[in-house]
């Protein structure tokens, strides 16, 4: 869709300052136009391409290596039901068929509001609290065929605006350094000292 | 130690003990490698296969394959590791013949397999593939994978000239280290993850690398096919020899391969000096123009303008008649002959004895767009004296473009942290990237910027680091060429000890001006024609039209001759205007040797028939020789090669024998001492509203090789001006649009386009381009050249 915002170039900036080559910002770059945009674009990956001093195909190659980059516009909402041994065992498929009809799409598709985009997802580490589903990554544990529409419901109302941003955001407050405890600014070859905050002092 | 030092003492004739060396034992026998080698290269010296896929002993091993297997004596037992990752070491016991190895290479090649579709009789690699050939030979035999295989679709282009399927990939990376590491090129890459991991570019930006046919060669299956090779040929039928690439002056070391009569292949092959196995797409395939349909096959004759087969007894008796009537009226100034740089040593010489016979010193194989010979009177260095050098100094041109392959070496040098390059252009390079140093210069400017960079505290202290090569050709074409022979004498003056690598480009000028086919000036002679002096001009392979930087001069050259004579492989633009045109024999249809850039004489060698009547240069000027009454004393082109090493000072290291037992060929000998520097002439300042000139060539043009090659013809980029953003948005023109370019004699219409390599204040132009007038705005005999720009 679009490459990085004026703002985003300048975020883009701090973080490739935080590392020794600006090639190692390449995913932290990712997740800042998936953020921008909700997906990765192409051109978004150019553009990061032409910051980190990388050709597209090698920040492509690198993107595509992991599930959580989409390369194509998802829903507001990334609605991931795990499918894997536990939740198949107390009625994931059950609960993935009644999800396809309650939206009116199938696996992998978005509705038509562009809101949810469902998909099936590997074992998420809740197998206790099966059968699991995740929003934008947010757990919802044991979900029955009600709890699901109620959900919907919720989403689409924006009730739950406050505890799941849209999709791609990595966090809503961005976190930042002091100078002087910024690690990683020096090539791991040229680091003589521990960064400041190692001293054995801090944090106790 | 203690043994070292009994060796020494105890013998004093013995060699030094080789402190890098390690003893190691393969399958029982005993094995000297050098510390940090490869087991696996220690192997294939040793003659033990080990069957591998991703191993390249030009690029970096990665284990990617696992192919490689073998078992390597441990603290706790025999284990096993892959061979091209791990190092030699003394004492170290290594077996590739056990039933573990065996069974260890069987169950990868198993796994390779299960996914690979095993289309081998459809599929261009069977015959010649690793896959096919290690499958029988370390195979199995037969697979438990019963299931379905991955499928993709197939094959899709990657480019304009190669194509992916990815279905039989292996995942090697070969092709994508090629790309990253040798050509710097990373336009492919391994993308997605798991069983969909596959080789793919970016999305609509395709693997349009000047080096991509090189992936073809190194893809150990048919993944990667190039479009002019595509089922023409199965392997079994291909006929090949070994033979030196005459496209640039690199030349780079290749087999030429055909079937049933007709160039089909050129291969790269390893020449340690050259290139490494590397060859640029041009020279790879432009083997197409040899059997293109635009060749010339008969004399022609024109007869009421209009030209007219004859037979070459009739063709060469009106030549012997055109020259000696010229000899008759205007003397031997009045015969000129021009070309001569894009045949063999042979050709040129023959060509050079006749000119001497008749008397005439008006004969340049260079046509205005290189430097004067007495480049070649420095010191000179090899290209592998400058890939190893601890400073390159690049003078000139922009080696991507023009010498593909050398700038591999000198990219490469750069990338190993071998060499430092310090480059000086009016326009940045394909080096420039990879250049310690860049310093842009205005177009004759350089002895300045010569001067100031090379007395700078950090780069005198690199010069001081050890040795210093010089590479200098010509970077611009629309100034003297006075400015770079200029700096490369301050250079010299600067660096006394640096050695030079001239790198002129057209393929065989080196050995062409070697047998004496440079006694006079194209310059000159093209002047001299324009004011009606020269009576008859002989063209050898030359087409002064399109490649003589100054278009009019070289108009009102042809146009002030009355007769001409071209001997050519195509009806060229000047070969359209001669009386007479004589067809040629190309590449691959010519036995004789090459000479390249650093002055290495290897063979060439005939692979098909000549096409038509065609016949090689140096036998028409033999018996052009016979109709003038003069006898050369050769009837063969070994008669010729004969008289040459033994009459031309250059060519005395040179022999026969020299040349069969080393392939990689052998180095003229050095002529001349150091020319004197003359003064730098002065550059007239440029208009504040003026752009100054830099013209200079792409890898891909409206030369004949390359437009009558139809998969490279649309790959040359088109006519255009090049400004840096900035000054395009000062001329307020939008990229693309059309512009009026006023020279100092005309105007031409052409496009322009934005272009951040290109210095302020200049305009850059690619030469010869299709519908280029670039030439329209160049005066041969202007220091430099400038151009107003005006939107239309």
């Amino acid at each position: 869709m679009a490459r990085l915002t004026e703002e985003n170039v300048r975020v883009a900036r701090e973080i490739i300052a935080r590392y020794p080559r600006s090639r190692s910002a390449t995913i932290p770059l990712l997740h800042l136009a998936q953020q921008q945009d909700g997906y990765v674009s192409n051109d978004a990956m150019v553009h990061i391409g032409e910051l980190v001093g990388a050709t597209s195909a090698e920040v492509f190659g690198t993107a595509s290596f992991y599930e959580m980059f989409k390369f194509e516009p998802v829903g507001k909402y990334l609605v991931n039901i795990c499918g894997t041994m536990s939740c198949a065992l107390l009625g994931a498929d059950e609960l993935i068929h009644h999800a396809e009809h309650a939206l009116d799409v199938k696996l992998g598709g978005t509705t038509d509001d562009g809101l949810i985009t469902l998909e099936r997802a590997e074992c998420q580490a809740a197998c206790t609290e099966a059968p699991c589903l995740q929003v934008n990554y947010r757990y919802r544990f044991r979900v029955t065929n009600e709890s699901f529409d109620q959900l919907v419901d919720d989403l689409r109302a924006g009730r739950l605006d406050g505890e799941i941003p849209p999709h791609g955001t990595v966090a809503r407050v961005r976190q930042r350094a002091a100078a002087d405890r910024v690690v990683g600014a020096v090539a791991p070859e040229d680091v003589s000292d521990g960064p400041s905050w190692f001293d054995g002092k801090a944090a106790l | 130690m203690t043994s070292t030092e009994t060796n020494v003492t105890s013998d004093e004739n013995q060699p030094p003990v080789d402190p890098n060396a390690v003893t190691m034992s393969i399958n029982g026998r005993s094995v000297v490698a050098r510390k940090g080698e490869l087991i696996i290269a220690a192997a294939d010296r040793s003659g033990d296969y080990i069957p591998r896929f991703c191993y390249h002993p030009r690029m970096s091993p990665v284990g990617m394959c696992r192919q490689c297997l073998v078992e390597v004596e441990g603290p706790r037992g025999p284990m096993m590791v892959v061979s091209c990752m791990t190092p030699v070491a003394d004492g170290q016991v290594v077996r590739t013949d056990t039933p573990q190895v065996k069974r260890a290479h069987e169950g990868i090649l198993e796994l390779l397999l299960a996914n690979h579709p095993l289309d081998c009789p459809v599929c261009d690699k069977g015959g010649e593939c690793p896959l096919q050939d290690q499958a029988f030979s370390h195979g199995p035999g037969e697979s438990r994978f019963v299931e379905e295989k991955r499928h993709y679709e197939k094959p899709i282009p990657i480019s304009d000239i190669v194509l992916l399927d990815r279905e039989r990939c292996i995942l090697c990376d070969r092709c994508t280290r090629f790309a990253d590491e040798v050509a710097g090129d990373a336009l492919i890459h391994f993308t997605s993850r798991g069983n969909n991991t596959q080789v793919l570019t970016f999305p609509d930006e395709p693997f349009s690398s000047y080096f991509s046919g090189n992936t073809v060669q190194i893809c150990p299956v048919g993944a990667l096919t190039a479009k002019p090779y595509r089922f023409k040929a199965r392997p079994w039928d291909l006929e090949k020899v070994e033979s030196t690439c005459t496209t640039c002056s690199v030349g780079c070391r290749i087999t030429v391969e055909s079937s049933r009569d007709e160039l089909l292949r050129y291969q790269g092959v390893d020449s340690d000096p050259v290139n490494w196995s590397w060859l640029c797409d041009k020279g790879r395939f432009n083997f197409e123009a040899v059997a293109s349909d635009a060749r010339l096959e008969q004399p022609l004759i024109k007869r009421d303008g209009k030209f007219v087969e004859t037979d070459w007894s009739s063709a060469l008796r009106a030549t012997a008649e055109l020259v000696s009537s010229a000899l008759r009226d205007g003397g031997a100034g009045s015969v000129a002959i021009l070309g001569g740089a894009r045949s063999t040593n042979e050709d040129a010489y023959a060509w050079s004895r006749l000119a001497r016979a008749l008397g005439t010193s008006n004969v340049d194989a260079q046509l205005g767009d290189g430097l004067p010979s007495t480049v070649y009177a420095y010191p000179q260095a090899t290209i592998d004296e400058a890939a190893n050098a601890s400073t390159v100094i690049v003078l000139g041109p922009d080696l991507k473009e023009e010498l593909p392959v050398l700038h591999l070496r000198l990219r490469d040098a750069s990338e190993k942290k071998r060499s430092k390059i310090v480059e000086f252009g009016s326009k940045e390079s394909g080096l420039t990237r990879y250049a310690w140093k860049h310093t842009g210069h205005e177009p004759g400017q350089q002895v300045a910027a010569v001067r100031s960079t090379l007395t700078e505290t950090a780069v005198v202290s690199q010069l001081g680091k050890g040795s210093v090569v010089v590479v200098v050709g010509r970077g611009n074409l629309a100034e003297s060429p006075e400015f770079t022979m200029s700096a490369l004498a301050a250079v010299m003056e600067l660096v006394p000890n640096a050695k030079v690598l001239p790198v002129l480009r057209r393929g065989n000028v080196r050995g062409a001006l070697s047998a004496g086919l440079g006694s006079g000036s194209a310059v000159d002679i093209l002047e001299r024609a324009a004011a009606g002096k020269i009576n008859c001009l002989v063209l050898v392979g030359a087409d002064p039209l399109a490649d003589f930087p100054d278009a009019d001069l070289a108009r009102r050259a042809l146009t002030g001759v009355p007769n001409i004579v071209s001997l050519d492989t195509f009806m060229t633009t000047s070969s359209s205007q001669a009386q007479i045109v004589l067809p040629a024999a190309a590449f691959g249809e010519k036995d004789g040797t090459t000479t390249n850039l650093e002055g290495r004489v290897s063979q060439l060698s005939r692979k098909v028939t000549t096409r038509g009547t065609s016949r090689p240069d140096w036998m028409v000027a033999v018996e052009l020789a016979d109709l003038l009454d003069v006898d050369l004393g050769v009837g063969s082109v070994h008669d010729v090669f004969e008289q040459m090493v033994s009459t031309q000072s250059a060519f005395r290291p040179i022999d026969r024998a020299a040349l069969k037992s080393s392939p990689d060929g052998v180095l003229l000998a050095h002529v001349g001492s150091a020319p004197i520097a003359s003064p730098v002439p002065d550059v007239p300042e440029r208009a504040g509203f003026s752009y100054r000139l830099v013209v200079s060539r792409k890898l891909y043009d409206a030369g004949q090789n390359v437009a009558n090659s139809p998969s490279l013809a649309l790959l040359a980029p088109g006519a255009a001006i090049y400004l840096h953003p900035l000054d395009l948005d000062r001329l307020g023109a939008p990229a693309g649009s059309n512009v009026k370019a006023i020279g100092a004699r005309t105007s031409v219409v052409m496009r322009v386009e934005a272009d951040a390599t290109v210095h302020r204040g200049t305009a850059w132009v690619p030469f010869n381009q299709p519908g280029g007038k670039v030439g329209e705005l160049i005066d041969a005999s202007a220091l430099v050249n400038d151009v107003r720009l005006e939107n239309l």
